[in-house]
């Protein structure tokens, strides 16, 4: 699997063409889930958009009127230089400076989010074994392809936030 | 628990007075754990967010994580949503509430 390395103020990793396609496909989501796909009562919007007061949806609902917009647009730019760095096609080089590099961990970070809440990711999950179990289930299952997207995701986020903080 | 009130009470009990130190009252932001976030994430963020060094950011973030949840930051009700957007906007799970 790709790692990514520092050199001076850029993270490099060179990514496969598998690599580039999940990614491409992730990202793309996030921003669906964000423009047209947009809607407050699914789960994985309620993780990413969290009532800021528990217990007193008035008061979150009028935090949210304020910093929402806001919030939204973030995402999706964090998302979008995802989308902006890739290789048009094939496998290729990814090279990110420092406010690309913080889009993508952010970018990354919310792309796990929303797999972990499909996923039912809890404290609980040990997630070898969940592959092992979806994979024993039905290896064509989009469980299986979810969950190893998932654990492809945190590695890199892991390996990007390494590399841009040595 | 609450704070040691600023001023000496005012022996008239007037209204506004009464807004006055609720508004006193000091507002938390909370950081709740999470399933998914990383460890590393989420020590980088309180890094970014509130300019701690790594070992205090880790300490928080350990915080967070055995128990449950943790206090991040302190102060006046607007500041303190304004950190909550902030951690929002790095997917950590933000909560404002009364100390």
């Amino acid at each position: 699997m790709t790692l990514f390395k520092r050199r001076g103020a850029v993270c490099i990793a060179t990514l496969q063409e598998d690599e580039v396609k999940v990614l491409r496909k992730v990202a793309e989501e996030v921003v669906g889930l964000l423009t047209e796909g947009f809607d407050h009562t699914d789960p994985v919007v309620g993780r990413l958009f969290p009532d800021v007061y528990p217990g007193a949806p008035r008061e979150s609902a009028e935090f949210r009127r304020f910093t929402e917009g806001d919030l939204k647009t973030g995402k999706i730019d964090h998302a979008g230089a995802i989308l902006a760095a890739l290789p048009e096609e094939g496998s290729g080089e990814v090279r990110l400076d420092a406010e690309a590099a913080q889009a993508w961990l952010r970018a990354l970070n919310d792309a796990r989010l929303a797999l972990g809440i499909r996923l039912e990711i809890s404290d609980d999950t040990v997630l070898e074994l969940e592959l092992d179990r979806a994979l024993a289930e039905d290896p064509h299952s989009a469980r299986v392809f979810q969950l190893s997207v998932y654990s492809y995701l945190g590695y890199l986020q892991d390996s990007l936030l390494t590399a841009y903080t040595a | 628990m609450t704070a040691a009130p600023q001023t000496t009470p005012s022996r008239t009990a007037r209204p506004e007075f009464v807004e006055e130190s609720e508004f006193a009252r000091p507002w938390v932001t909370i950081v709740h754990n999470d399933p998914v976030n990383l460890m590393s994430y989420v020590t980088w963020v309180f890094q970014q967010l509130f300019g701690y060094p790594k070992d205090k950011a880790e300490l928080l973030m350990l915080d967070v994580h055995h128990k449950g949840k943790a206090v991040v930051s302190a102060g006046a009700r607007e500041r303190m949503e304004y950190d909550a957007s902030r951690l929002h906007s790095y997917g950590l799970w933000a909560t404002v509430d009364k100390q």
